[in-house]
């Protein structure tokens, strides 16, 4: 038999301990669309609760927004529900193209190709542009699906610590002898909320012949003064040869990613990139909401400046609670808990609170630096934030963690 | 801990660990298996080691078991350095 009783029940052993070491992820079931107030199902089979919504990546607020829903109907309505098909072969329509064309006039490249995914344009999109001749040297803290595409790919790897311009710089010497090298990096970490140094990669990238690839997924449509990203923000546009991000944030969340850049790399992933060769389009719904949203933020940027305040606002509730939060400017706001149980049991009683956020732990982030995440919206209004600050205080009490440093915590809690 | 251990343990401390992290690595310390040295990050661990030691470490032997911690690649740069037989 396939699946004999001892296979089974060594997986059930491996699930439990999973629970028993507090790893253990479980879902809620959200009754509503994506939006600052929402009803959750949690734990399973309970009625549904209003609660207040701090750890979603709809940071435009766009999700649900009426005008991107009525895009999105219409796309249904002209372009229908499903291609099927992958893009080269009758799975591009105009519209995919209109898109692609759009987004590279809004990040400020030279050609941009749709993936299904952001994590589906970072498995492809190494290994179609670079080969065993050459070298790619990635910052130690970039996105899970970064590091799986590293390694489909067979260039040489190597790794800079996180954000440390001397040490890039280092191993930009070390592999001058390579045919190509590569500087990977977020633009916005997912798990720290801080920014790339890209003014400083970009700068050493010309000084030692590299290119340049940033992953901006937690940062397209925010960051920078008009929300074209990290590369606006850092003075860089049109430097950058290659920038992948994602649909499925501020950009309206539903789904999506692309590669975009140089002319000559897009082209090579239109050619090459395994997940752009094998796996279906980009659904025509998704590429007409998609469209709306851009429309949207190239008509104002009242969006991301809301973000932006909402952002400061709540970094400053924390700091002065006595919270212990990774420093920083995006609106990802890491609350630090290092252990996973007290992760999870903060995350529980917040939630009983009226306020909906989620532990994050090993293999999420690193062991011992197990966190809440939480992230601000431009849905957010000052009255989410005050009463998500008064929920996080009261729980902060409860546990003891106000004021108190990571060891005081450590020492308490354990690792 | 002998010479060999010495000087890639302080290629370690220099290469992967952060500024304030100040944890001891010893003789069987994981390396890899404990987070210290990621699977990319092994790549300059055996670049640093062949070129120090003048040796060549073919693929095959560099597996994650070989470069887990000090002893065992110790262990290794004695084997490459012998002359064949």
């Amino acid at each position: 038999m396939a699946y004999s009783a001892a296979v089974r029940e060594s997986y059930q052993r491996e699930l439990t301990g999973m629970r028993e070491a507090g790893l253990f992820k479980e879902e809620r079931y959200i009754h509503a669309p994506q939006a600052a107030d929402i009803e959750v199902e949690f734990p399973a089979g309970a009625p549904p609760r209003p609660v207040i919504n701090l750890c979603a990546n709809n940071y435009l607020g766009l999700s649900s927004h009426p005008e991107v829903v009525a895009a999105a109907h219409a796309g249904l309505d002209r372009r229908g529900y499903g291609m099927s098909s992958v893009r080269f072969i009758c799975g591009t329509q105009d519209i995919h193209r209109e898109l692609e064309a759009r987004l590279t006039e809004f990040l400020g490249t030279e050609d941009t190709l749709l993936f299904p995914s952001c994590m589906d344009a970072n498995a492809g999109v190494f290994e179609a542009v670079l080969t065993d001749q050459d070298v790619m040297i990635s910052d130690r803290l970039v996105h899970a699906s970064i590091v799986d595409g590293m390694r489909l790919c067979k260039a040489m790897t190597d790794t800079f610590k996180h954000s440390d311009m001397g040490h890039l710089e280092e191993k930009l010497q070390e592999h001058k002898d390579k045919r190509f090298r590569l500087v990977i990096t977020d633009g916005v970490f997912s798990m720290d909320g801080d920014l790339v140094k890209l003014d400083e990669i970009v700068a050493l990238a010309e000084q030692y012949d590299a290119m340049v690839l940033v992953d901006d997924s937690h940062a397209t449509g925010f960051i920078g003064k008009t929300g074209r990203g990290t590369h606006e923000h850092c003075g860089v546009l049109g430097k950058i040869d290659m920038i992948t991000t994602t649909l499925g944030k501020a950009m309206g969340g539903a789904s999506g990613g692309c590669v975009s850049g140089r002319r000559e790399l897009v082209e090579m992933c239109r050619q090459r990139a395994r997940p752009y060769l094998f796996s279906n389009t980009v659904a025509p719904v998704i590429v007409a909401g998609a469209l709306k949203v851009i429309e949207l933020l190239t008509r104002s940027t009242e969006r991301r400046d809301k973000l932006e305040w909402n952002a400061q606002y709540w970094r400053r509730l924390l700091t002065e609670a006595g919270f212990d939060i990774k420093r920083g400017e995006s609106p990802i706001v890491p609350v630090m808990l290092y252990n996973a149980k007290l992760a999870q049991d903060v995350a529980r009683d917040l939630f009983a609170e009226g306020i909906y956020v989620v532990g994050f732990f090993f293999p999420v982030v690193a062991k011992a630096q197990a966190r809440i995440r939480t992230q601000l919206s431009a849905a957010h209004e000052k009255h989410h934030l005050d009463r998500g600050i008064e929920a996080f205080v009261k729980v902060g009490r409860k546990y003891d963690i106000l004021g108190k440093t990571k060891q005081e915590i450590v020492e308490r809690y354990g690792l | 801990m002998d010479e060999v251990q010495r000087v890639i343990r302080d290629y370690v401390v220099k290469e992967y660990l952060e500024e304030g992290d100040d944890r001891e690595i010893t003789e069987t310390t994981p390396l890899i298996s404990g987070g210290i040295v990621d699977s990319f990050s092994m790549v300059s661990l055996k670049r640093f080691i062949e070129r120090k030691y003048d040796i060549q470490i073919p693929d095959a032997d560099a597996s994650t078991a070989a470069f887990d911690n000090l002893a065992s690649i110790s262990a290794l740069v004695e084997r490459f350095r012998k002359p064949r037989a």
